[in-house]
């Protein structure tokens, strides 16, 4: 609760306050109830739609597309991070040819809908699903990590490349010795942030038939054999998908939070990775 | 280049989705992004436990199976709309769980004085909230909402393959119909970019107007 919005209540106000809550909470229970009456009268909760969960060819079947979508995010995450070191050197790059090129592909590639990207790699240049799912994940998020990357180097304290370079150092042993090891700690929140982007976007995949844990749910559900359990389904793959999301976004929230503890890092922290406009100098926070 | 010319209205037809999904879903996410801000600062416990379970769930859910869910799960309960008012509301509903993050995180940004100097000055609450606090916030969010909202007409895309009418769906008709499938999509991006840099010169605007350097 912020401070700027309130006092603290006198009597009074708590009983009000008390009032409020309990007339919302009958509400949220009101909305919970209804959705669980709907589920009960569509007979969601009926064993013939339950039962083929019981069954170890559609156990397999789940299995077999969560490990998919797990490998194409493991995939997309080693290669986003590869090209995006390479784009954000080509950005830090003295030579303005590097520079230019690499800034036109960030920029674009942060300006495209992934989806179009996908569609474009599967349909037109005719790769393999998974293929196409990794390459269109790898452009942009490589792309918005290269900016994670750039702005990351750009907090670290000026006097730190400074004195490095009073030192005798020459720009790569001064990026790779003094401001890439600090700008890392500061850029791993925003990473990581950036992560669980490309693992929710793995569930593209499933747009462009590639198998997927969504495109094994999708098989499931549309069998008549099983009086076609679409929301049973449903209701197991979410929590899964979101689960593994939400793990991974606390995974970023407690790095961040423990950094926020740590000296080290204390000056510098990278903002969270924004989606791009391709309008040069728009949308960039104050600061 | 062709490709272009001869299907001027297929693509104007897609377009016009495009612009159409991103408008009303916007609303639709602004205006609960909001709510949903107002429900997480509230004084109340269990809005703020539902703001906070809204937004936490729906910020880690793929959309893609957010629309799997509304798209083709709603109608089993008996609620069956036309698939492009689904897709407003599987999109618009994703986004303003970014949107609450973005308008709540401007809340924090006012410093606690400028409420505390509002109350000593005898103002009741709505005078604080909209006369002080929401003002100032408001200042600060632009940029963020702006990005929001540009995300949003990039990932409407997705609802072209739930059968709804927008830019990224023109591809099929169009190599059906045997066209070059390169300069198909050199178009569908170029759509996009129209919709995307409109947005952001929209708000590049206002953040000109009404932001401020604090």
């Amino acid at each position: 609760m912020t401070t700027a919005l309130y006092d603290v209540p006198g009597p009074r106000t708590r009983q009000r306050h008390r009032l409020y809550g309990l007339v919302s909470t009958v509400l949220i229970l009101a909305l919970l109830g209804w959705i669980l009456y709907l589920l009960f009268t569509t007979g969601q909760f009926t064993a013939e739609k339950w039962t083929p969960f019981t069954y170890k060819g559609i156990q397999e079947l789940l299995l077999r597309g969560l490990g998919n979508t797990l490998k194409a995010f493991a995939l997309a995450a080693v290669l986003s991070l590869a090209l995006g070191g390479v784009l954000a050197t080509g950005r830090l790059s003295e030579h303005r040819t590097v520079r230019w090129v690499s800034t036109v592909l960030v920029e674009f590639f942060r300006a495209m809908p992934v989806l179009v990207m996908i569609f474009f790699i599967y349909v037109a240049l005719k790769a393999e699903p998974l293929v196409a799912l990794v390459a269109g994940l790898t452009l942009y998020n490589g792309s918005v990590l290269a900016e994670v990357f750039r702005t990351g180097v750009h907090s670290v304290d000026r006097g730190q490349r400074e004195a490095a370079y009073a030192l005798g150092m020459r720009k790569t042993q001064v990026m790779t010795h003094v401001l890439v090891p600090q700008a890392v700690r500061a850029m791993l929140p925003a990473i990581i942030s950036q992560l669980v982007v490309a693992l929710k976007d793995t569930s593209l995949g499933y747009l462009i038939t590639y198998e997927e844990f969504l495109h094994a749910g999708k098989l499931i559900a549309s069998n008549l054999d099983y009086d076609l359990p679409f929301i049973p389904v449903v209701m197991i793959i979410s929590p899964i998908y979101i689960g593994m999301c939400m793990l991974l976004s606390w995974l970023a929230h407690w790095v961040s939070r423990r950094q926020r503890r740590n000296p080290k890092v204390e000056a510098a922290e990278v903002a969270a990775p924004e989606p791009g406009t391709l309008l040069p100098g728009g949308h960039r926070r104050p600061g | 280049m062709n490709v272009l010319l001869d299907n001027l209205s297929l693509y104007g037809k897609g377009l016009l989705g495009t612009v159409e999904l991103t408008v009303f879903a916007s609303l639709l996410a602004l205006v609960l992004g909001f709510l949903m801000a107002a429900f997480r600062v509230a004084p109340v416990g269990s809005l703020r436990a539902f703001g906070t379970a809204w937004v936490t769930v729906l910020r880690n859910t793929p959309l893609t199976l957010l629309f799997f869910a509304v798209v083709l799960g709603l109608p089993r309960f008996g609620f069956v709309l036309p698939f492009n008012l689904f897709a407003i509301l599987a999109l618009g509903c994703y986004t303003s769980a970014f949107i609450c993050e973005a308008v709540r995180s401007g809340i924090n940004t006012v410093p606690a004085g400028q409420g505390e100097a509002a109350r000593s000055l005898g103002m009741t609450f709505p005078q604080t909230l909209g006369g002080i606090v929401l003002p100032q916030a408001f200042r600060s969010v632009i940029p963020p909402i702006g990005s929001t909202l540009i995300a949003l007409a990039k990932n409407s895309a997705i609802a072209g393959a739930f059968s709804v009418t927008e830019l990224l769906g023109v591809y099929k008709p169009l190599s059906e119909m045997g066209y070059g499938i390169i300069w198909t999509f050199v178009w569908i991006a170029v759509g996009y970019l129209i919709v995307t840099l409109t947005i952001s010169a929209l708000f590049h605007v206002l953040e000109k107007r009404f932001g401020v350097a604090r």
